[in-house]
């Protein structure tokens, strides 16, 4: 589950995000707390704690004193923002190098993405 | 830093082997440790002195800022659960934890009940007759029950099966979450301690030779995989800690991080980047300063095991 080579606490920042930005976690929700988190994960609670800070700093969670963290409003917009602007170094690159590996052209490739893309909307 | 123990130009002797070689380094205060290396490395030595078990040859050792030498005022906030801690014969689980809550001013004993019960460890069996998986779990129980402000734990697991290890880690980051403390975890199982620990420190051959934070460590070194020409037109002027080949193709363990854009270079020539897990890259730090000073044997991936 957990990946050996990135920082982890940015894996743990990952994982919250990743709930923002499915719907799992709403905005203006409460976030798990620090010690949950490492506890789930089985880590380190200073590790937990980078995690969540960092997310602070991006502006995802807001700390409400004496209760916990909190989705900042507009948390979701931001994170599929970046996501998108990063979509393309995180897929679409392995995507390519592959496809000429094996002898897929561009062309082919949009072709196996049309044939594959399924009519559902998010 | 906050640091409870300050270890200066730590040298310990025995006879004609030096266990510890000028070794100076911190332990901050709250966090947990990974203390780590080879056999014969020099951890049990360097815990025993820190617990003042033993006795340094030369330089200065300071626990809470002071000289941790018959001082209870250093001792009792201390807990050092060892490898091979021998009782008195007409001991038992029970008597054992008994003392243990004389001598440590924070023992829990709600904690020790819950433990004792997950441990399944009987109480009444002299412990000449418990097993080494049992007579772990009584080191284990008296090292987090006691909430010692600074714990050592010296291979703390051996005998215990993957359950048992499974239940002690859970409980000692739960307990640590609760009641931050300074642990310290001196063990082979890098792999299953290195998302528990925040710092790591280790030791080969006498000497300190990491000292940083686990996320450091671990952007420290990277693997690429791939065409061997191309590898080897890439990784030229950089530090390499281990290659291996296989035919036309090679596996190269690179010292140093790599940009992004360094990282879309060798993603372009099609060769893979792979993490290096925590555990390997001590094995490769800890044969290269081996291979260093002429003194290696054989290295191979599990001779940290």
């Amino acid at each position: 589950m957990i990946d050996d080579g990135k920082a982890l606490f940015l894996q743990i920042a990952e994982r919250v995000e990743d709930e923002i930005v499915d719907g799992t976690l709403a905005e203006e929700s409460q976030a798990p707390s620090t010690n949950e988190l490492a506890a789930f994960h089985r880590i380190n609670p200073a590790t937990a704690a980078k995690g969540v800070s960092m997310l602070v700093d991006k502006g995802v969670l807001y700390k409400r004193r004496g209760i916990g963290m909190f989705v900042a409003p507009g948390a979701r917009d931001l994170l599929l923002a970046e996501r998108r602007a990063a979509f393309a170094d995180a897929y679409l690159r392995p995507l390519l190098t592959e496809a000429r590996r094996i002898g897929l052209s561009p062309d082919d490739v949009r072709a196996l993405i049309s044939e594959h893309a399924t009519p559902t909307t998010p | 830093m906050d640091p409870v123990i300050e270890v200066h130009h730590l040298t310990k002797r025995y006879k004609d082997t030096l266990a510890l070689d000028d070794v100076s380094f911190q332990i901050e205060r709250n966090a947990i440790y990974g203390f780590l290396g080879r056999n014969g490395a020099g951890k049990t030595t360097a815990m025993s002195i820190l617990t003042a078990q033993n006795f340094a040859t030369s330089g200065s050792v300071r626990v809470f800022g002071e000289n941790p030498y018959e001082n209870p005022r250093v001792l009792s906030r201390v807990c050092f659960v060892r490898e091979s801690q021998k009782y008195p014969d007409e001991a038992n689980a029970k008597t054992a934890f008994a003392s243990a809550r004389l001598f440590f001013p924070n023992w829990d004993q709600d904690l020790a009940d819950e433990l004792i019960d997950a441990f399944r460890l009987p109480m009444k069996t002299v412990t000449k007759k418990l097993s080494r998986g049992q007579l772990s779990a009584v080191g284990v129980i008296i090292g987090l029950a006691s909430r010692a402000e600074i714990t050592f734990f010296d291979e703390p697991y051996l005998g215990l099966d993957a359950v048992a290890r499974q239940i002690f880690y859970d409980r000692l980051l739960q307990d640590y979450a609760e009641h931050p403390r300074t642990i310290i975890l001196s063990s082979h199982l890098i792999d299953e301690i290195s998302n528990l620990i925040e710092r790591v420190l280790v030791i080969d051959e006498g000497r300190i030779i990491m000292d940083q934070s686990v996320d450091d460590a671990r952007g420290q070194a990277t693997n690429i995989v791939g065409d061997a020409a191309l590898i080897d037109g890439f990784i030229r002027g950089r530090e390499v800690l281990h290659r291996e080949s296989l035919g036309r193709v090679a596996s190269v363990t690179l010292l140093g991080q790599l940009s992004a854009e360094e990282r879309r270079e060798v993603a372009a020539a099609g060769l893979d980047l792979a993490p290096v897990p925590l555990q390997q890259l001590i094995v490769r730090l800890t044969q290269r300063s081996g291979d260093a000073a002429g003194t290696s044997t054989i290295s191979t991936e599990g001779a940290l095991r």
